[in-house]
């Protein structure tokens, strides 16, 4: 008899995790479980490219249809697991379904953190995390109406300037005093405040939301003590890991589902991948990182280790973002107490930060820099000493520096 | 539906793979979502992570658009890059490449 894998959520995570299991060699029956209608698909084009209307929702998929019978995976969607009965091995679904397995792979990703304030769930406001949502935001999203986005993060600004592009009237509310402030260092927040300015986008900063107003629908956003007139909402406040299904099986969580460096939970039959999952970084810190790197890498190497070939799992991790025809990318993670040296003028709109720690580079975001990048990210790797005023001088080569 | 050319993939090994993609889509996707083994793309085709490489015969070279600056600096840091190499996300698939063969790097990391 063959070993039977299970995987629930139909995410990055879990599609990387059939293709890597099938890679390693494993011959077994695979059963994916999504509660989403559609097959995996990539998330990052929705704020992006699938927003402004540039690209069709087929290329979204990350798969063929065709894929997953040659793959041999069995995919059931629309649905979602209830339980895990771990001493029986079964998973329970919410149709009654009993699925049984001999090993388990956890994929459930995110969900939207939701607002919580008078008004909050007045028609109108939208959250964007799938399809389903940014399909049912493209109706509204049209020139000349007036969006009121919360949240200064990477989904708020993204959005912000495909709404600029196509001619909506943009205002962003962040309640820290800098955009990206969780992400990214304080050169960059001035950069792309500066940036979005200038596309017409209206910056709150420091300004809460404290409650929507509308009748039937929303019509107002109170935000800072004022009232501003909107057409439209989009919330984009980060995300919360869906873990319940790890929790009620007893399973331990600490804001993500904490797994080992192979990817495996408490249980040793089940393992856990992505967005959903806390785990213990390259630096020694529990970190929950919600990316497509650690999605791929992480499923990468549950697969490795569900087929009795682990590995540790020590990746650099790495994000992006397209705003306008910025491509910023970030390697590492970063901490407020890294020395910071900059590469390049921001007035070029082509230029780099690299955090120090110790004299050696914690992480590197770049703008239209893929030198920077790509060179960052490997002295992150190796953890090689650099000298931060040849990193910022720019009549060196990168290539030379890495 | 879009009209939809051929393109054949060739492993480090030697194995073939002749899929079918549809106009405008990338060359990237027409290995990834199907099994073609060898391209990782795991940047989605957004140039941000120079992982979906290929070797373009020199006979279809000339076919295709000039590299974007991006492509080019990306490209400079892949793995084993020799003079046909392009990434595979940044191709558009279109009549005149019908047919075209490109070959897969041992790795993509």
């Amino acid at each position: 008899m063959s070993e039977k894998i299970v995987i629930i959520g139909a995410g990055q995570a879990g599609c990387q995790a059939v293709e890597s299991l099938r890679k390693e060699g494993f011959t077994g029956p695979i059963t994916m479980v999504g509660d989403e209608a559609y097959p995996p698909y990539q998330r990052p084009p929705l704020s992006k490219a699938y927003l402004l209307g540039k690209f069709e929702r087929p290329r979204l998929f990350l798969k063929s249809d065709a894929w997953y019978a040659e793959a041999g995976c069995e995919l059931i969607l629309n649905t979602s697991a209830r339980a895990i009965h771990r001493a029986e091995r079964i998973v329970e679904l919410n149709d009654g379904r009993k699925l049984p397995y001999d090993k388990l792979l956890l994929a459930t990703g995110a969900r939207v953190r939701k607002l919580r304030c008078p008004g909050a769930d007045l028609a109108g406001i939208h959250y964007l995390k799938t399809i389903a949502d940014v399909d049912g935001l493209q109706d509204v999203f049209q020139t000349g109406k007036r969006i009121a986005i919360v949240g200064g993060g990477y989904i708020g600004l993204e959005v912000a300037a495909v709404g600029a592009k196509r001619g909506l009237d943009v205002t962003v509310f962040e309640a820290m005093d800098r955009l990206m402030a969780r992400a990214v260092s304080p050169q960059l927040s001035a950069f792309y405040a500066d940036e979005h300015e200038k596309a017409g986008v209206k910056l709150k900063l420091r300004t809460g939301v404290e409650a929507f107003e509308g009748n039937g629908k929303v019509e107002r956003i109170i935000a800072g003590g004022q009232a501003y007139d909107c057409d439209i909402v989009l919330v984009g406040i980060g995300v919360i890991p869906c873990d319940e299904l790890a929790v009620h099986a007893g399973l331990a969580s600490e804001d993500g589902i904490v797994v080992d460096q192979n990817a495996r939970t408490g249980d040793p039959h089940i393992w856990s991948a992505g967005d959903c999952t806390r785990h213990v970084g390259r630096e020694g810190h529990s970190i929950r990182l919600e990316c497509v790197q650690n999605a791929i890498d992480q499923a990468k190497h549950a697969a490795l280790a569900m087929t009795g070939n682990p590995k540790v799992y020590s990746e650099v991790p790495w994000f992006w973002s397209d705003q306008y025809d910025l491509k910023l990318q970030i390697a590492g993670l970063a901490r407020p107490t890294d020395a910071l040296v900059q590469r390049g003028d921001p007035a070029s709109r082509k230029f780099a930060v690299f955090h120090l720690r110790d004299g050696k580079v914690a992480a590197v975001e770049a703008v239209n820099a893929a030198p920077e990048y790509m060179i960052g990210k490997k002295l992150i790797a190796e953890g090689k000493q650099v000298e931060a005023a040849k990193l910022a001088d720019t009549s060196i080569p990168m290539k030379t520096l890495g | 539906m879009a009209q939809k050319y051929r393109v054949t993939f060739i492993e480090d090994g030697g194995k073939a793979h002749t899929v079918e993609v549809a106009e405008g889509w990338s060359l990237m996707e027409g290995a990834v979502k199907h099994l073609v083994p060898g391209i990782d793309a795991d940047c989605g085709g957004a140039c941000a992570c120079a992982t979906c490489q290929v070797y373009v015969a020199p006979e279809w070279a000339d076919r295709l658009p000039p590299k974007s600056d991006m492509e080019e600096t990306m490209l400079d840091f892949a793995p084993d890059v020799r003079p046909g190499s392009r990434l595979s996300c940044q191709l558009r698939m279109s009549a005149a490449l019908d047919g075209i063969v490109l070959h897969l790097p041992k790795s993509q990391h």
